[in-house]
């Protein structure tokens, strides 16, 4: 992954737009976060392969970066993202890591399933 | 009976904290030992330092880092069981029992390492160690392994006491350190910390001079 090149990465959407695809969103604390420390809590939520098609997507911010994506009937969003790559199988990785190199929140979207 | 030793965990990485120095021991005396990693840990948030990885390559790079470590303790029979990770308490329960019986009951284990059911703080530690226990009392009172558990909760020691037994591991803690740094994608922030301060730090006492284990109180055997 590198960091995130906004003006790539909105071409990057672009190419999805209006086709069949499938979604993995994801953010996380770490499962270990409220055993380290009792006043915060562990909180972790994915969906991996929702299927979605959206008529808008845009890259918004300075950096750490946002993204939404206008579906037929509602909104696929995620903020705090850094660094991006597109993989051999032409599937846009888009991922949020704080200064450990940990991921806390990763939006990705490709043509075929995520396996 | 011959001895013989079965570690059943969720994550790779998870016997190299917890068992790495008792599996190391087992091996220095020729018992063969058969690892059982449910997941390969492929919802990890760790990705390196710099970036080595990311959701989609995390679960290859993992699945490497721990045929390498199997190496490392020569671990004679590694299984990789194909659940996802963070999905192993949303399996059917008895289903993921079965499986875990299926093994037992074909490496006929003196003793078992899993993870203290309520105790080990992770969802899947505590999901695996619960279908482990659920696998065992299936079997007959004679035929069951000895069950060594993992707890590290914060709260285990009012509910559970004190370990049952407590393994010195210093002859064997240069392997631990060994198996902690080949699950590089994982560890690198704590591998970084002994390398400054040396495996002699307080904190890492415990880690690398002694295992502590809870024996499974089956009610049927008391
Ligand atoms: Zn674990």
């Amino acid at each position: 992954m590198k960091p995130i090149d906004p003006i790539r990465v909105q071409k990057i959407i672009d190419s999805f737009l209006h086709k069949e695809v499938y979604i993995h969103l994801e953010t996380t604390t770490g499962a270990y976060t409220s055993h380290h420390n009792q006043n915060s809590m562990t909180i972790v939520a994915f969906v991996r392969n929702a299927k979605i098609t959206f008529s808008q997507g845009k890259i918004k911010g300075t950096g750490p970066y946002r993204v939404g994506l206008k579906t037929e009937e509602g909104w696929v969003y995620a903020e705090g993202l850094t660094d991006y790559t597109v993989d051999e199988q032409n599937r846009l990785l888009m991922a949020g890591h704080d200064r450990d190199g940990k991921l806390a929140i990763a939006l990705q979207i490709s043509e075929t399933p995520f396996s | 009976m011959e001895e013989r030793l079965l570690v059943i965990l969720p994550h790779p990485d998870d016997e190299s904290f917890g068992a790495a120095g008792l599996i190391a021991l087992k091996r220095k005396a020729n018992v063969p030992v058969t690892y059982a990693c449910c997941t390969l840990g492929e919802m990890g948030r760790s990705m390196g330092k710099p970036l080595i990885a990311n959701r989609e390559t995390l679960k290859d790079i993992r699945k490497k880092e721990l045929e390498q470590v199997a190496k490392i303790l020569n671990i004679n029979d590694l299984r990789m069981l194909g659940y996802r990770d963070k999905t192993l308490e949303f399996e059917d329960e008895e289903k993921l029992a079965d499986h875990f019986e299926q093994i037992i009951r074909e490496v006929k284990p003196t003793l078992l390492v899993t993870f203290y059911p309520g105790y080990a703080v992770h969802p899947d530690h505590n999901a695996c160690g619960e279908a482990v226990i659920r696998a065992v009392k299936r079997l007959k009172r004679e035929e069951r392994p000895t069950v060594y558990c993992i707890a590290f909760s914060n709260d285990r020691f009012e509910h559970i006491g004190e370990p049952d037994v407590e393994i010195d591991i210093s002859e064997v803690a240069d392997i631990k350190i060994q198996a902690l740094k080949a699950h590089r994608s994982q560890t690198y922030s704590i591998v970084e910390k002994i390398e400054e301060g040396g495996k002699d730090l307080p904190q890492f006492q415990q880690f690398f001079h002694k295992e502590t284990f809870w024996i499974y109180p089956f009610d049927d055997e008391k």
